[in-house]
């Protein structure tokens, strides 16, 4: 990686961390997690499963909202206040500039992530007093939503590039929405006929399958992640931002700084 | 050497939502600045002045034509090592303190990490900013804001640098600092493109300057050539409270303060004016020639066919 894509992707870092929206997603989310240990505690029995579910789930959804927050303003709020006109002028490529970005988010979510799980893990450690072999499967299901984030980050990255930052967050927020049932959509496409048919397998496909990114569920169950589902979501999600990414930064090469 | 060479470099632009129509930012433009002269980028607003220099930072694209730096395209990183660039109003991250921006901007400029303090201390001295140096730059006034921003394009000791409205935001004692750094930047050999609607201040500075109005050169030179291409004035006092008839034919503007007559008349009309003044047994004072201003060939270039003439008590 060159070195000027660092240091873009450390100084996004930084301002992720200085941003003190950030902290209160994180406060919310350690919060969550102190919920699914009170509602463990109403759950006889099943406290494990509450806690990994509520409290993955939280991580997942928070994540989100910080990777559609920010990824969305990357790039807009970089034209719009003009932030951007004296990185461009010294010897930055724009498709660093991009890249730099992405890195620089996808950093902040990795490290939201380890803070939020060590929540989720604090909570885990309470209920049960010690910690089974089967919660290795909850790291997995962590991995899982870091690759979720990588896609959602690159989507949000390609939207900011050529749309305002609130039509891309409603964009980036219906393409996971619509992403997380992708399996049903892909079922009703099983169920349909013609063009209806054909629409239906095309959307699916088109948009992100966080259904199976999605383990938080069977892994609250205790049951384990096949080792083939790691390897296919991590090329998926990694293909699939690539992909979002070079969309990205082939609209911003393209792209006029009036 | 040619430090920049603009090569009818155009820029149209596609206006409204459903039936498009293309407006004309900029008409082809070809310009030539040699290395080691301050120069002046002149025009009202709107004139197609900022629209040149993002062209040629690389952030708009022309239309049509070209243009080199240093012997280099404009999109080129090396060429992009050797210049500074000042935005018109700037805005940076102001999460960052005064030294962090710089020292960030400073690595994307490829300046050694072994100089690279070093610099920041020394270009925040330069701009007058070394006690704020850890202060976030949301707490900055404007004016410290654009001090940055001449700190920043001259952080990594460029050739060439590009200031686009550098005076603005600033109080008289900042704008004189500035103009002072223009020239020191001169001294040290650099090139200084700057944009400026404020006359004064490219009067006092430049070596040459370009007039631009809607997208379209109008002239460049230097300011002494330009300001005598045009035909100048004279002014003629003398004594007594009458005025001449044949001097509003003259198109003389005339004032009459006590019992003194003050006149500004062309320099064509001054034999005329004499005549009439000797017809008259009027006693001349004085006869002196005005210089021309480089507003006021500004204004002339702009508003060509202004003329004015009268009488005031």
């Amino acid at each position: 990686m060159s070195g000027r894509i660092v240091h873009i992707a450390s100084n996004t870092f930084r301002e992720a961390v200085r941003d003190r929206v950030l902290y209160n997603l994180i406060a919310f989310a350690l919060l969550m997690s102190g919920a699914a240990i009170l509602v463990g505690q109403i759950s006889i029995g099943i406290e494990r499963l509450v806690v990994v579910n509520l409290g993955l789930t939280a991580v997942s959804l928070f994540g989100v909202v910080i990777a559609i927050f920010i990824g969305i303003g990357l790039v807009s709020k970089e034209i719009d206040k003009r932030t951007l006109y004296t990185v461009l002028s010294r010897p930055v490529q724009r498709w660093e500039f991009i890249v730099g970005k992405f890195f620089g988010l996808a950093g902040t979510l990795v490290v939201n992530t380890f803070f939020m799980a060590l929540g989720v893990f604090a909570a885990l450690l309470y209920v049960s007093q010690h910690f089974h072999s089967t919660d290795g499967w909850v790291l997995v299901a962590l991995y899982f939503i870091i690759l979720q984030f990588l896609i959602i980050t690159a989507l949000g990255l390609l939207f900011s590039t050529f749309s305002s930052p609130l039509l891309s967050a409603v964009f980036a927020f219906a393409l996971f929405v619509i992403g997380t049932f992708s399996e049903d959509l892909r079922g009703f496409a099983g169920m349909t006929h013609g063009i209806t048919r054909w629409l239906a397998t095309g959307t699916a496909y088109l948009v992100p399958n966080f259904s199976a990114l999605n383990v938080i569920s069977s892994v609250a169950h205790e049951q384990p992640v096949p080792g083939h589902l790691i390897l296919s979501n991590t090329a998926y999600a990694l293909v699939y931002a690539a992909t979002a990414l070079c969309g990205a930064v082939l609209i911003f090469e393209r792209r006029n700084l009036k | 050497m040619t430090a920049i060479d603009i090569l009818g470099l155009e820029k149209t632009y596609s206006v409204g939502f459903w039936r498009k129509q293309p407006k004309c930012a900029l008409r082809p433009l070809h310009l030539r600045v040699d290395e080691g002269e301050i120069f002046g980028f002149l025009g009202p607003n709107g004139a197609g002045k900022t629209t040149t220099i993002k062209m040629l930072m690389g952030l708009v694209y022309p239309t049509a034509g070209s243009a080199r730096i240093l012997g280099m395209e404009i999109n080129d990183p090396r060429m992009k090592a050797q210049i500074g660039f000042l935005p018109e109003q700037p805005y940076f991250y102001d999460y960052l303190t005064a030294g962090e921006l710089l020292e960030y901007y400073g690595r994307l400029s490829g300046v050694a990490s072994k100089d690279r303090s070093r610099k920041v201390r020394e270009v925040l001295d330069r701009v007058g900013l070394a006690d704020v140096t850890r202060v976030q730059l949301r707490k900055f006034s404007k004016g410290m804001l654009q001090r940055v921003g001449i700190a920043q394009a001259i952080l990594h000791d460029p050739r060439i640098v590009f200031l686009d409205e550098p005076m603005s935001g600033l109080d008289p004692m900042g704008r004189r600092e500035v103009r002072d750094l223009m020239e020191q930047l001169k001294h040290e050999g650099k090139t200084v493109f700057f944009s400026t609607h404020i006359l004064s201040d490219a009067e006092a500075l430049c070596d040459r300057v370009a007039i631009i109005h809607l997208g379209e050169l109008r002239s460049v030179g230097a300011v002494v050539d330009l300001t005598s291409s045009i035909e100048g004035n004279v002014e003629l006092v003398w004594h007594g409270n009458k005025v001449p008839a044949a001097m509003n034919g003259l198109g003389a503007e005339c004032h009459v303060t006590g019992d003194t007559v003050r006149a500004v008349l062309l320099e064509r009309n001054q034999e005329a004016a004499l005549e009439a003044l000797r017809r008259e047994q009027l006693r001349i004072i004085s006869l002196i020639p005005v210089r021309t201003s480089l507003e006021e060939y500004f204004v002339r270039k702009l508003q060509p066919n202004k003329a004015v003439a009268g009488v005031t008590r």
